[in-house]
């Protein structure tokens, strides 16, 4: 058990597979000499040669489309975004082609995309977006959200080990930031199980990536006030646990959900739909939404913060859904 | 106050929540002269008893209120007229003399028009008394005419009382505060809200049914003088748990976990295949010692060619599959009045799940056209495929028979519970070395070591007869004893 960043914890868990599994490749852009723009895949182009870590043209398209074919061949890609914005290029590939593969021609298409998301650095509207509910929407691909770096290593080697394509998003605000001990040795953590990140009784917070530590961050605080805040970490939201959401609103009846995306149409709708159609005996409030409003991700620091959904935002929702 | 005009006396507010006074006692009658700031009157209300002054100096021209009456605040009490032509003003309303007065009314109408309103809101309940205390307020006090009752302040009176079905006038009842209600058979209406706007809250009334069981199960006589046509409500006694559909509370040095949905289905699959079937339980030994020579011949060969164990789950399998041939019933199922056999056999396999929380039974569809080594690679494939989740729905369906292995735990015998709707089920247990009577080469009984395993059959006794059982169980351990390597 060693202390890793969130970011080391992804470049353990891919070096691992590679060591384990000559099927598994990475390509991307600046991934090999340069070792990826955050240094993800830093060293393994010396470790693993040209061959298995490669240089990709700037052409999203043509990565995703690349690895669609290597995975109907037997491979088990694993495609870098630079930023996960980037993948808009690629939807094309992904959405039409990826997905529905296995559905119309029963060939597997096991392909893991590393998604770099979020904001918090001013990186502005192309390179801080949280595009995740697009793909959850999409019948056939799943959808990774890790928050921890036990998960960030566990997720992925799920993540490449499985047969259909599935969209990694890695929250670059994490990266240096989030440090814990994480397994030496491979393991995975299975999709469609949330986590107890905090245990409470008066309201359960629903969120996922960054979002967990800003909700802990005002649980900490409304913990002083009394109020008592459950918190569950999704980690994955194709498939999401479903379950796990329904038991938590059943203990505390009251359900806050929390993203960095933007609200319409975010995750958080589907989640918050579900909970009012299946556990709507068990509501005593009102089922609220923090999310970021409807606009492209600001670059200035100010305009940012007031964007992404802060600690203080989810004190104050928190306690108007406590006082309700 | 040399102008002539005639000022106004109303019912001063003494304080921000007063809402209305009472006069005790005038201390100047009609026609008297009054100094400005001269005690005029003496009023009561329910923050102060005090007297209040003229606002001006000359004669008092007109007394509006009675001794003992009780008016809102704001209300035009006297005139005081100037002590020159005081004569014209009485008939006409007169107008607030000073900026002071005509706020002070102002005011005072304001509050006169909202509280009662917002009371009325919130409340119903609490703004009735205070409506039939208003009732004899003068509303816009025209003078010489009676004091009239104001129409909306009665209003409140005419409001329904709780109606008795968990909802209070103007309180919303949360979804779950009403099935909680339901359930307890709790007149919500009863139960003091903490909430928004006095809201029950889930907390207040798990609270309520916790405190006061005994007040929670009576329901208001008043409800049910309202509603004698309904049947009344069945009174039960008021389960001791709080609440419903949350988890029991634990018990110092208890854990208390919610079931998942696998656990809740086996524990309702294995009750109703008790109340189904007639269970019996078959034994039998089985020699496997020449199986287990054979499967150390074969483990190297099969590993490197095939990446697969010859384990004795296989065998058995092989043998059960070619022994069911003879047996149809064992491989059949009661349906309705009718008994169903097949020319298939699709067996099920029971797997325990990795993290040993339940077990899932994948099926080896149409197990007769594999040999020993395809049956022995497709029980690796489901077995694997279980441990992971991932198996497909198809994977765990159309079972016709079924292995279950508990002796790699080292058990030697067991009743396992037949997964409906089959008719048998078949036990595997830890193959052990024995001191064994067998025949030497002379045809003379000697003991030797050798490899045992039981076997048991559990099988429904409503289709399946001991002496069928027997002769299939006979039948398995010839057919394990004298393995056919040829027919392979």
């Amino acid at each position: 058990m060693a202390v890793m960043t969130y970011l080391q914890a992804i470049s353990d868990g891919l070096r691992q597979e590679m060591r384990r599994d000559k099927r598994v490749f990475v390509i991307g852009e600046d991934i090999g000499v340069y070792g990826g723009a955050f240094k993800v895949t830093q060293g393994f182009q010396e470790e693993f040669g040209p061959w298995r870590v490669i240089d990709a043209p700037l052409s999203e398209t043509a990565i995703v489309g690349g690895c669609t074919g290597a995975a109907i061949m037997g491979m088990r890609p694993v495609a870098e975004m630079q930023f996960a914005d980037f993948i808009s290029c690629a939807w094309d590939h992904l959405v039409t082609v990826a997905a529905k593969q296995r559905y119309r021609a029963g060939t597997p298409v096991p392909i893991t995309v590393r998604l770099p998301s979020g904001g918090g650095f001013s990186g502005g509207p192309f390179h801080s977006q949280n595009p995740e509910s697009s793909f959850a929407h999409i019948p056939g691909l799943k959808v990774v959200c890790p928050a921890t770096p036990a998960d960030a290593k566990g997720l992925l080697i799920e993540a490449i080990q499985d047969p259909n394509p599935v969209l990694y998003f890695e929250h670059k605000h994490l990266y240096r930031r989030i440090k814990d001990e994480v397994p030496d040795e491979r393991y995975t953590v299975p999709f469609g199980e949330a986590r107890v990140h905090r245990e409470g009784d008066d309201l359960s917070v629903i969120t996922w990536g960054a979002m967990v530590y800003t909700a802990d961050e005002a649980a900490q605080k409304l913990e002083e006030d009394g109020i008592s805040v459950e918190i569950l970490d999704l980690r994955t939201l194709a498939p999401w646990d479903k379950e796990a959401v329904l038991r938590s609103v059943e203990k505390t009846s009251k359900a806050l959900v929390l993203h960095e995306d933007t609200l319409t149409g975010g995750f958080g709708a589907e989640i918050a739909a579900t909970i009012a159609q299946e556990a709507f005996e068990n509501l005593d409030a009102p089922v609220q939404r923090v999310a970021a409003p409807d606009t492209p991700v600001p670059f200035a620091p100010v305009l940012e913060k007031a964007f992404i959904p802060q600690v203080d935002d989810v004190i104050a929702a928190v306690k108007e859904l406590a006082d309700y | 106050m040399a102008t002539g005009t005639a000022v106004d006396v109303v019912m001063p507010q003494m304080g921000v929540s007063v809402s209305e006074g009472t006069i005790t006692k005038w201390l100047k009658s009609e026609g008297e002269e009054i100094a400005a700031d001269e005690a005029l009157l003496e009023i009561s209300t329910d923050k102060v008893d005090t007297e209040i002054p003229s606002p001006a100096s000359g004669v008092v021209q007109q007394i509006l209120a009675q001794e003992g009456e009780t008016v809102a605040v704001g209300t035009k009490i006297a005139v005081i007229s100037p002590e020159d032509g005081a004569a014209e003003a009485p008939e006409t309303p007169p107008e607030p003399a000073t900026a002071q007065a005509a706020q002070e009314s102002e005011a005072a109408a304001g509050a006169e028009g909202e509280t009662p309103r917002a009371e009325k809101v919130e409340d119903a309940r609490e703004a009735e008394p205070a409506a039939a205390e208003t009732v004899e307020t003068p509303p816009e006090p025209a003078p010489e005419a009676p004091p009239a009752p104001e129409p909306a302040a009665q209003e409140p009176a005419a409001r329904p009382e709780p109606d008795g079905d968990g909802r209070r006038e103007g309180k919303f009842v949360s979804p779950v505060v009403a099935r909680i209600a339901a359930e307890h058979d709790v007149d919500v209406s009863q139960i003091e809200g903490t909430g928004r706007g006095g809201r029950v809250t889930k907390k207040d009334i798990l609270k309520h049914i916790e405190s006061a069981p005994a007040q929670a199960s009576a329901a208001p006589a008043e409800e049910e003088a309202q509603a004698p046509a309904t049947p009344a409500p069945q009174k039960q006694p008021p389960a001791p748990a709080a609440a419903p559909a949350t988890t029991p509370a634990a018990a110092a040095g208890e854990t208390v976990e919610p079931m998942s949905a696998m656990r809740k289905g086996i524990a309702e699959h294995m009750r109703r295949s008790l109340d189904t079937s007639a269970h019996v339980t078959s034994s039998i030994e089985v020699d496997m010692t020449k199986i287990a020579s054979l499967r150390q011949k074969l483990k190297k060969e099969w590993a490197e060619a095939y990446g697969v164990n010859p384990t004795y789950l296989a065998f058995v399998a092989r043998a059960v599959v070619e022994t069911l041939k003879d047996y149809p019933w064992i491989n059949g199922e009661i349906r309705g009045d009718s008994i169903v056999t097949r020319q298939f056999v699709n067996l099920a396999f029971a797997v325990e799940l990795a993290d040993g929380k339940g077990l899932i039974v994948p099926v080896v569809k149409n197990a007769e056209t594999l040999n020993l080594l395809g049956v022995a690679k497709a029980i690796a494939d489901v077995a694997k495929r279980a441990r992971e989740k991932q198996l497909l729905p198809d994977d765990v369906q159309g079972g016709t028979f079924t292995i279950t292995n508990p002796g790699g735990y080292g058990t030697f015998h067991g009743t396992p519970i037949i997964s409906q709707p089959q008719a048998a089920i078949l036990g595997t247990y830890a193959v052990v070395k024995r001191p064994w009577v067998v025949e030497d080469e002379l045809g003379e009984d000697a003991i030797a070591i050798r490899s045992i395993m039981n076997l048991t059959l559990t099988y429904d006794h409503r289709l399946v007869d001991g002496a069928l059982a027997g002769r299939f169980l006979r039948d398995l351990r010839e057919r394990l004893e004298n393995w056919d390597e040829s027919a392979e």
